[in-house]
């Protein structure tokens, strides 16, 4: 794949356009959507490498888990509204593991809901995969000491991306949300290992 | 209520020369109420304290009595005084809306002694006095649900005691072969460290070069 620098009605097997290489609109990007175009009118079809193509799908449908536990939630809350609107990213918030594919812990873990974040972990389909926002869930932060706080939601459940901070601003959020994306690209295949 | 500057606290069991509402409360209370300890104004706000053996006829006059008509109870907490006897206060706070006052009511009692429940005067006092219960291991007579109600389902100790440790004494992680969450002993990376955050320089007490102001600090720190 990739090779767009060179994309043309000329190349048509090498110029599909993943959203690896995104383009911005303009004659680039135009010539892209010909090549495929002309390929399709040609053949009637275009050939495309499945693992990717699921990628793709994926990272443009991730679903979370809304798992706010604390202040982070809001934060959580705003990349959600029409300001940042993670809907125009395919990320859709659910109320339910099974139509989840990604859980954003935002919040303290303390001890009590320990086995209720595992058990909604393991109601996840796979794939899946587990954000881990803020200081408390990254590794107990200011309640690092306490009695009642997990030290870092990774004890609980394997963590794929953790955001910074007390707590993260929205921005960064979304910043963690394209690097598990990016993750998915690199490292996805269709059966996750 | 009277300027709170006009009514420097006093010591209890004086409660004479208080002006205002509470002031009058107070002395009333101190006078013509039997099993009250004092009665008065500290810090500007009205602190009775009695015995566990009286504090049920003394809540249900403060609620029923229409001159003190205090129709809610907005918490009931404990305090730990180690070093006491009967180390633990708990503390009422009951709120009057008719005339906007408030009252303080305090008792004292230790771990085994317990206090008399006033969830049948306000059924809202059930969740304070679990929570008193849970924190400090307080006793509530005649409590029918006295459950924790904070802390982790099988927890043991009460943790706001003061010789409860801070770190408590299990934590938590997820064992892969017994596939759910397991308790194990407290195991920390680092210990806890207390900063007094007094200099910026936490650590570094003394630059290299500054050993002349550094000397000057301490004579600073000495003479207070």
């Amino acid at each position: 794949m990739g090779g767009n620098d060179t994309s043309g009605p000329d190349r048509p097997a090498d110029s599909i356009a993943w959203n690896r290489e995104m383009l911005p609109p303009g004659p680039q990007q135009d010539a892209v959507i010909k090549g495929i175009t002309g390929e399709i009118t040609e053949k009637g079809f275009v050939v495309a490498s499945l693992d990717k193509l699921v990628n793709w799908g994926r990272t443009g449908s991730l679903w979370p888990m809304s798992f706010g536990l604390a202040c982070c939630a809001v934060e959580m809350i705003h990349a959600y509204m029409p300001r940042y609107d993670l809907d125009r990213m395919g990320i859709i918030p659910r109320g339910s593991p099974r139509q989840s594919d990604v859980m954003i812990v935002a919040g303290t873990l303390t001890n009590k809901m320990a086995p209720a974040l595992r058990r909604v972990y393991d109601q996840m389909a796979e794939p899946r995969w587990v954000i881990s926002m803020g200081s408390c869930a990254n590794g107990g932060g200011y309640y690092h000491y306490s009695y009642s706080v997990v030290r870092g939601c990774d004890r609980i459940v394997p963590v794929d991306v953790y955001v910074p901070g007390c707590p993260p601003t929205a921005e960064a959020l979304i910043y963690g949300i394209l690097q598990l994306q990016k993750k998915i690209r690199r490292t996805g295949t269709i059966r996750r290992g | 209520m009277a300027d709170p500057a006009s009514n420097p606290p006093i010591t209890v069991a004086a409660p004479r020369a208080v002006s205002g509402p509470l002031g009058v409360i107070a002395f009333r209370l101190s006078t013509t109420v039997a099993g009250i300890i004092s009665a008065g104004i500290e810090k500007g706000e009205l602190v009775v304290r009695t015995t566990r053996h009286r504090l049920l006829d003394l809540m249900t006059m403060l609620r029923d009595d229409p001159r003190y008509a205090c129709q809610q109870v907005m918490d009931i907490c404990g305090v730990d005084f180690p070093e006491r006897a009967e180390r633990f206060d708990v503390v009422y706070n009951l709120l009057s809306v008719t005339h906007n006052h408030r009252i303080r009511v305090i008792v004292t009692t230790d771990e085994t002694s317990p206090v008399p429940s006033v969830h049948q005067l306000w059924p809202a006092a059930t969740w304070w006095e679990r929570e008193c219960y849970d924190l400090f291991g307080v006793l509530f007579t005649d409590q029918p649900d006295l459950r924790r109600i904070l802390t982790d389902y099988g927890f043991d100790g009460h943790p706001l005691r003061k010789d409860f440790p801070l770190t408590g004494y299990v934590e938590l992680h997820y064992d892969e072969e017994r596939r759910q969450v397991v308790y194990g002993p407290v195991d920390l990376v680092q210990d806890f460290r207390n900063f007094d955050f007094e200099s910026p320089w936490e650590g570094i007490l003394t630059l290299p070069g500054d050993e002349k102001a550094h000397a000057d600090r301490q004579d600073m720190k000495r003479q207070g």
